[in-house]
């Protein structure tokens, strides 16, 4: 959902900036607080594949196709103020290298995809997650909803910006975008769960959570 | 992260990127489909910055799966390096706190 420049009337673009970057200072400023040397080439990694997996899009329905967004991935593993972070590098790329998402839109396409698709989307998670002691069923289940609503909300938020820029009405955007993106959402949530599921048995420690567990082993 | 472990998922990365990338779908994504169906798919402007990879192309090659593919492997070696050079940013931030 990649918004291109022109979909978005410099009421909603410029505001967006705004918030994007408010919520970016914030980010990096509390994800410098739990910073941990291990991070950096995770971060890298998961970046990497992010980008790589938003190359793949799948059909869904009638001519349509999707892409795993990848946020709850990266916030399940990074935590959400790294996990934002990674997606708005992804997106920062695309943008620039790549032509994909305006210039002008990418504070809203950060809005969407990181603050809310990542680092808002965490919490969703993490709230599961914690209710099941982060056992794996608490943990692959927290990972399957959030993925899911992270893309829904995304989109809605997308259909909302769209709304406000008076290019669509907005009740009309709402339910298109979240009927689509509701699908699509099965796909990021099917992912994001057998992801983490390799992960939860090849190395639990790099999972958020348990990072005070992960040693490097020399 | 042990060498080992992040060159394996460097390469998974890259292998979606570069060998798999070209089959994906080629449907109009939600937004797009969306931006179609209501009409407004023809406000999209260009980048007020266009680059020559835009749109994960590759110039001087005239194979659009090879495009693809070598817009995929550019994209993931400088997503890795961009997100790393961010990371130690904000380790140099809490090491300045």
């Amino acid at each position: 959902m990649h918004i291109p420049d022109g979909f978005l009337s410099a009421g909603v673009w410029v505001p967006a900036w705004g918030i994007s970057i408010g919520f970016l200072s914030v980010f990096i400023r509390k994800a410098a607080a739990i910073f941990k040397d291990k991070m950096i080439p995770l971060a890298g990694v998961m970046a990497a594949f992010i980008f790589a997996a938003q190359m793949l899009n799948f059909p869904v329905a009638a001519g349509t196709s999707g892409h795993l967004l990848g946020g709850v991935l990266a916030s399940v593993l990074l935590g959400p103020w790294i996990g934002g972070v990674v997606i708005t590098v992804v997106l920062i790329v695309q943008c620039f290298i790549f032509s994909d998402g305006g210039v002008t839109a990418l504070g809203a396409n950060i809005l969407n995809m990181a603050v809310v698709g990542s680092a808002g989307s965490f919490f969703i998670y993490n709230a599961i997650a914690a209710a099941f002691k982060y056992n794996k069923t608490g943990i692959l289940m927290g990972a399957a909803i959030a993925a899911w609503m992270s893309v829904v909300l995304a989109s809605v938020l997308c259909a909302l910006e769209l709304g406000l820029s008076d290019i669509v009405p907005t009740a009309t955007a709402i339910v298109a975008m979240g009927l689509v993106h509701s699908l699509i959402g099965i796909g990021e949530g099917a992912i994001t769960v057998l992801i983490i599921s390799f992960i939860l048995r090849a190395r639990p420690d790099i999972i958020y959570k348990f990072q005070d567990q992960w040693e490097e082993k020399k | 992260m042990r060498a080992k472990e992040i060159l394996i998922a460097l390469t998974v990365a890259l292998l979606l990127a570069v060998f798999i990338s070209p089959f994906a779908s080629n449907f109009p994504d939600g937004l797009e489909k969306v931006a179609e169906d209501k009409h407004f798919i023809e406000n999209a402007g260009n980048n007020f910055l266009p680059s020559c990879f835009g749109d994960y192309s590759f110039p001087f090659f005239k194979n659009e799966a090879l495009q693809t593919a070598l817009a995929g492997f550019l994209g993931v070696v400088i997503v890795f390096l961009t997100a790393m050079l961010c990371a130690k940013g904000i380790k140099a931030i809490k090491e300045k706190v």
